[in-house]
């Protein structure tokens, strides 16, 4: 199973369905007017913010497109049969033996020549990766921390929530009981517990950061759902013999999404700064910008100092924290119903 | 309000009950003692080894309660000893875990009391004065500034400030501790900072969001009308009503101060309840594990109540009903 | 001597299409001691013509221009803190929604003995006495417990005459109330009107009445001034409003009444809707739904015709019934 999440193939499929997914959603916001006021509003309050969000997921996506062999490895046995994306074939191999400085002709310590001088703008880590390299890859990760514990977390909140809110009675007693146990852990320790009982591994921490996240929009779904309960025209349905699920799917859900789409924007980054904790602590993702700086928190203190794996990581990091921040609050302000202003 | 108390007292109960369930299930569930043993003496020792080192730890009964062993079972075990402190020792070290708990709490409180009082105070301040000043360029360059700092992971503070601060500047050691109260506020100076620092910017623009909102409230405009000025507004009005949100957001946080800082502990060594977790999940101590995160939960459980008591009193809407 | 001159007001708010004014130019006064009722449509103007009286214009909305002298100066070009001398003191306001207009987190009691304390050095003993007397004024049953009670323990009723005695704390020379009973039931509502002309009577205030209710405006008002869309259409005595209309707004509001038709007959309505801001005609707002609208109409602003020392209209059409040429 682990092999089957993990294989290229799997990632191709991903993407494909991702794109197709998005080509959808693009079409249905053409159509639809509402929306496509929403959309044409955030793109104007904050373009820059969102063409740099754009260009992560395309570096992402870049790096999920893999397939085997082709390309050069030189002369690495090994590469060449394992799958390499497209980022991957795009450095090529450029490794060097250990540290050196960005745009070096020589190693950091020891000043023997590199294999492949003045080419790393970054420099090489401690095995003698290209950092600009590592950071890049490490887009990909963060996009998946983001968004797919937000996949898990969403539906699972949505499922909860709206049976709790619609039902009520004992089914909202239950699931409450339930939302509350898993409350009451703190965050990092829940997370830390779920890990441990699950083997450090990528997936255990996707699962882990999904089921600690749940819980918030679950009682926002909840609340919502309780409120859309009473509403004039769900009486009406039911009075008519509406099936219940039917009024769910047709009349509370579709009162959710803006929530969901600000929910689901604002939560991405504390999902990737939480796993850049946990990454602190050894038990998050590899090859994540977390990862890279937990390695490199020793860097700092030599003498003289090695700043350039900090700085691509950290850079990475801050440049996708800014954009979705700020793409976090246009789309708040433009979808919460709470802060829309009204029209003159 | 007794009556009150007491439900939300027997819920918290029930609650508690619930974490304990939910700590068995992922301890002795997920993970069986079998692997708890493994990855504590390693993977390929022999079954006879496991066996011994399952009998010294108090895994090799029963899971469930079942014939003969209703209350000989693990599941019991776990209730009767996790409710009455009986931690036990350690996975990994065979320390009594009670011990390096109650040590622990000290340095992390010492830790986390001044930078949550002073992060918080500070965060206060500042979102009152960008609503005072709200739509002006005070009032922007405060925002960007909060949105630039809330983008910046808490690793990069503590490197950062590590470097700064410990190593070019030379103002404060870049880590360790001491348990001499005279000695201890050097060593804590720099991970304060850099605790309040990592925060300011997500604190500052909530309290302002919610400073902002009730300056929009029409019971404002009224004080306007009556001939207030803008200060007796904002500290007689805004300030006290959004206090309430404000002062339920703080309580819930307080008791779970004594766990500590798992980041900061770690990174600037400061032996307390954080440190020891970390500890704890290098080891693959279970046993630490399961303590520190039932102690968590009751504390957190406990802010949770005191939270609900806290807005039932200073809400009068709510007090008076 | 009018109590308080009110020329050529303007305010504006931003837009998608840039600055809006939303009152344009709006001229009326009020003497010592009359009603004068502010009437017309939501989104007509009218509240926030009282807010611009009292400078509380929510921003990012400012008046543009005009003047409004009360007392011998423009209020307009007052310091910031000679207008909070202003307010609460000499001009008073009351709001819409009672159920929100006083502080959650504070007892009523101490809201009016802030009122006061702001305007005059008095203890707090003294205040409170005060508010004693004035809660006793506006009616409120059992007013020494109610001193201490917190706003959400009062109904909507007498939340409104809390905020009545607030008002008059400071005995204003002029008080504005800005659709007082709109939130309220009829039968409260009925009693809150009572009280104010039975305060008026009292302290000889000016009252300025803003409403949307015809029938509010028959209980209460001395003289009127229409408006619509950010201007005033028409202004005169009771009498000469109600009784003898000449603006074709004015008239039509009138003949909407539904007590003026018989059962089965169509409702009489005036054709369109009301635009926004950002649509408004650049001569006469109102003429895109005018029956009597002519060649001037669209694009110049009509002057005031007076029809009599009390009463005078703004409209081509009745201007040049009046001379034979357009205002």
């Amino acid at each position: 199973m682990a092999a089957l999440l993990s294989s290229h193939i799997t990632a191709n499929a991903v993407v494909g369905l991702l794109l197709l997914g998005a080509l959808w959603v693009a079409r249905f916001v053409r159509r639809n007017r509402l929306w496509r006021d929403a959309f044409t509003q955030i793109a104007r309050r904050r373009p820059l913010a969102l063409a740099v969000c754009a260009l992560y997921v395309s570096l992402g996506l870049i790096d999920s497109v893999a397939w085997i062999g082709g390309g050069d490895t030189g002369g690495d046995a090994v590469a060449s049969h394992q799958p390499r994306s497209l980022l991957d074939r795009a450095f090529g191999t450029s490794r060097e033996r250990s540290y050196s400085a960005p745009l070096a002709r020589a190693e950091f310590y020891g000043q023997r020549p590199l294999a492949h001088p003045g080419k790393h703008l970054l420099g090489t880590d401690v095995l003698g990766r290209d950092v600009l390299f590592v950071t890049l890859k490490g887009a990909r990760i963060a996009l998946l921390i983001g968004g797919l514990t937000s996949l898990i977390s969403i539906p699972l909140a949505l499922f909860f929530g709206v049976l709790a809110g619609y039902f009520g009675k004992w089914l909202d007693d239950a699931i409450f009981f339930l939302m509350s146990v898993l409350a009451s852990v703190p965050g990092i320790l829940l997370l830390i517990a779920l890990i441990m009982a699950l083997g450090k591994s990528t997936l255990s921490v996707c699962l882990a950061l999904g089921v600690t996240g749940w819980v918030g929009f679950c009682r926002i779904a909840r609340g919502e759902a309780m409120k859309l309960r009473e509403l004039d025209y769900v009486h009406a349905a039911r009075a008519l013999g509406v099936p219940e699920v039917r009024i769910i799917l047709r009349h509370i859900l579709p009162n959710l999404i803006h929530l969901i789409v600000i929910t689901f924007v604002l939560t991405f980054s504390s999902q990737v700064l939480s796993e850049a904790v946990l990454s602190w602590i050894n038990i998050g993702v590899d090859g994540s910008w977390g990862q890279m700086i937990a390695q490199a928190k020793d860097e700092l203190a030599r003498d003289p100092i090695v700043w350039w794996n900090i700085a691509g990581a950290g850079g990475g990091l801050f440049g996708l924290l800014l954009a979705i921040n700020m793409v976090g609050d246009a789309v708040r302000d433009v979808l919460d119903p709470r802060t829309s202003k009204e029209n003159l | 309000m007794l009556a009150y108390l007491v439900r939300r007292a027997a819920y918290g109960v029930l609650v508690v009950f619930g974490v304990l369930m939910l700590l068995f299930a992922l301890f002795f569930g997920v993970t069986k003692p079998d692997d708890i043993a493994r990855r504590a003496i390693g993977e390929k020792a022999m079954p006879s080894v496991i066996a011994q080192w399952k009998k010294n730890h108090g895994y090799d009964r029963p899971l469930w309660p079942g014939a003969g062993h209703l209350t000989d079972n693990l599941l019991v075990d776990h209730f009767r000893k996790m409710l009455t402190f009986d931690f036990g020792r350690s996975d990994a070290d065979d320390t009594p875990i009670i011990n390096r708990i109650k040590d622990g709490a000290g340095p992390s409180l010492s830790l986390t009391l001044p930078e949550f009082t002073c992060g918080i105070g500070l965060g206060l301040i500042i979102a009152l004065f960008l609503a005072f000043f709200r739509e002006t360029y005070i009032d922007r360059a405060g925002l960007v500034l909060g949105v630039l700092g809330m983008s910046v992971s808490v690793l990069l503070y503590i490197i950062g400030g590590q470097f700064l601060i410990g190593k070019l500047l030379r103002w404060f050691p870049i880590s360790g501790f001491d348990s001499s109260w005279l000695v201890r506020p050097r060593f804590l100076m720099l991970p304060v900072i850099v605790g309040i620092a990592a925060y300011l910017g997500s604190d500052t623009r909530f309290y302002r969001t919610l400073f902002v909102e009730e300056i929009h409230r029409d019971y404002v405009r009224t004080a306007r009308a009556k001939g207030a000025g803008e200060i007796r507004v904002m500290a007689r009005h805004v300030l006290r009503n959004a206090l309430i949100p404000i002062l339920t957001g703080i309580v819930i946080s307080v008791p779970t101060l004594f766990m500590g800082s798992l980041l900061l502990e770690n990174a600037f060594g400061i032996p307390g309840l954080g440190s020891l977790t970390v500890d704890a999940i290098t080891g693959n101590d279970f046993a630490t594990l399961r303590a520190i995160v039932f102690i968590g939960s009751l504390l957190l459980v406990g802010g949770q109540i005191l939270t609900d008591i806290t807005y039932t009193l200073a809400d009068p809407r709510i007090r008076l009903e | 001597m009018a109590l308080l001159e009110v020329r050529e007001l303007t305010t504006s708010f931003p837009s998608e299409r840039g600055r809006v004014p939303v009152v344009d130019g709006v001229s009326f006064e009020i003497r010592a001691g009359e009603v004068l009722a502010l009437v017309g449509e939501s989104g007509s103007g009218k509240s926030v013509s009282a807010f611009s009286v009292m400078r509380l214009v929510p921003k990012p909305g400012h008046v543009d221009r005009g003047k409004v002298v009360f007392g011998g100066r423009d209020l307009l070009t007052l310091s910031v803190p000679e207008m909070r001398a202003v307010r609460g003191h000499s001009i008073s306001m009351i709001f819409q929604e009672p159920m929100t207009c006083l502080n959650p987190v504070l007892r009523v009691g101490d809201q009016v003995v802030e009122a006061i304390q702001l305007h005059e050095p008095v203890s707090r003993a003294a205040a409170r006495a005060r508010t004693l007397e004035l809660f006793k004024k506006v009616g409120i049953p059992d007013p020494q417990e109610r001193l201490d009670a917190y706003p959400h323990q009062l109904s909507g009723g007498l939340k409104q005459r809390v905020m009545i005695a607030m008002a008059l704390s400071a005995q204003p020379k002029l008080l504005i109330a800005d659709e007082p009973t709109t939130a309220l039931d009829v039968t409260i509502q009925a009693q809150i009107l009572e009280l104010l002309r039975e305060l008026q009577r009292d302290f000889g205030s000016a009252i300025l009445l803003i409403t949307h209710d015809l029938g509010v405006v028959n209980e209460l008002a001395d003289r009127i001034a229409v408006m619509y869309a950010g201007a005033i259409a028409e202004q005169g005595t009771r009498e000469e409003v109600l009784g003898a209309p000449s603006h074709p707004y004015t008239q039509g509001l009138l003949r909407a009444m539904p007590a003026l038709v018989k059962r089965g007959e169509r409702l009489n309505e005036i054709p369109g809707v009301v635009p926004r801001p950002s649509d408004w005609p650049k001569g006469c707002h109102f003429c895109t739904r005018c029956p009597r609208a002519f060649e001037p109409c669209p694009d110049i602003t009509p002057s005031e015709t007076v029809l009599s020392p009390t009463h005078s209209v703004y409209c081509h059409a009745v201007a040049r019934d009046l001379k034979g040429s357009p205002s």
